[in-house]
């Protein structure tokens, strides 16, 4: 685990600023991850934490700063590098992203197919013993649109993981599942990181999830982070905006008339 | 890699090593279904296995599936904790025959 000797950082962002148009939705981010640590950024809708993990996959690059990955910058990685990266992270999307025109077990296996050469035996039987470890064996032959929305959700975690990757993210994992499956996944999320060493990064609006499974929290809120701590430092926080997130509570923004205005003309800032 | 095969009374023990993952784990198959074809009872010692992935794992699962289909013994022996979650993850610990060593499963052999 990582507290038990220093381990290099897996993930090491550093001052990240990334904008959608000339709004700013990431304002000097920074933050490392450590070895076969549970890292929950945490934030409610719209504090940039969907925008942060898309930059840490390097889907976007950003308007300054760096993201460093299992010792690789990959703000300047070339398409080929990154695929080269890509099979050591797996990523269970917020949708599932799971292609509608194949099985489940085609989706499942499809990362096997880009990165590996395995026999067809092996790779059938490594798409069953995923789909056991998140409870839906039996349904491979199913296409996507036959399962339930948390039944999406858990073929998606099992595609994440068919390649036992070093570094697995995941994009509120929790949301819109039952109270039953969505424990379950948090006690998966768990045993991959003690069985598998993997490193994990959660993002997620959940608490009792993100307290149950974060080593770390990192409370984004308006593109910053607010603090990066332990469960325990959090929940302590005197911050009064993590206070505010903890208890739900409605934030009580100014307005600036004039920056507002102009920004539902559009015109520039 | 080549692993080491020995026989230890009538088992034939294939010894597999350090890293058994996506890159290694096509000759761990290879090696173990070479010796069932050859209708040998097999053992796999894990003991000198620091990192399992799931490839390793599902070549241990097809050997055994083979072992059961053509009426040979199969199990896994040395199995380290590191190895035995990995197993678990996926329930399989409740599924291979497991023992601390060959000569353990052997004298279990004897008992049963």
């Amino acid at each position: 685990m990582a507290s038990d000797r220093p381990q290099p950082a897996i993930i090491e962002v550093q001052d990240l600023v990334a904008h959608y148009g000339v709004r700013r939705i990431l304002d000097g981010i920074s933050l490392t991850v450590n070895d076969g640590e549970i890292m929950v950024i945490m934030g409610g809708s719209g504090s940039g934490k969907s925008t942060l993990l898309r930059y840490l996959l390097g889907l976007n690059r950003p308007t300054s700063g760096k993201v460093r990955m299992l010792g690789k910058d990959i703000t300047h990685m070339s398409g080929q590098e990154l695929f080269e990266l890509r099979r050591n992270i797996g990523v269970a999307f917020q949708g599932g992203a799971l292609f509608g025109s194949m099985t489940v077990g085609e989706n499942i296996r499809l990362p096997l197919r880009e990165h590996a050469k395995l026999d067809e035996q092996t790779m059938q039987i490594m798409t069953r013993m995923k789909l056991e470890v998140v409870n839906l064996l039996g349904f491979e032959d199913l296409m996507p649109a036959e399962l339930s929305g948390g039944m999406v959700k858990r073929a998606a975690v099992a595609r994440a993981i068919i390649m036992d990757p070093k570094l697995l993210f995941f994009d509120e994992p929790s949301a819109g599942l039952d109270p039953v499956t969505a424990a379950e996944l948090d006690e998966l999320i768990l045993r991959l990181r003690d069985a598998m060493h993997m490193t994990i990064i959660v993002v997620t609006h959940e608490l009792e999830s993100a307290f149950k499974i974060a080593d770390r929290i990192a409370v984004l809120d308006a593109g910053k982070i607010l603090l990066c701590g332990s469960v325990d430092e959090v929940r302590q926080s005197g911050d009064e905006r993590i206070q505010d997130i903890l208890n739900r509570r409605p934030r009580n923004e100014d307005v600036d008339p004039e920056e507002y205005l102009r920004r539902l003309t559009g015109e520039a800032l | 890699m080549e692993y080491q095969a020995r026989v230890e009374g009538p088992y034939t023990v294939i010894a597999l090593a350090g890293e058994v993952d996506l890159h290694y784990s096509p000759q761990a198959r290879e090696q173990i279904l070479h010796h069932l074809g050859e209708q040998k009872n097999l053992l796999v010692d894990l003991s000198m296995v620091n990192y399992i992935d799931s490839s390793g794992v599902a070549s241990l699962v097809e050997g055994y599936q083979l072992a059961r289909k053509t009426g040979l013994a199969f199990g896994l022996v040395g199995v380290s904790e590191a190895v035995l979650q990995v197993l678990q993850l996926a329930r399989l610990d409740k599924v291979f025959p497991i023992h601390a060593s060959a000569s353990e499963r052997i004298v279990s052999d004897e008992q049963a």
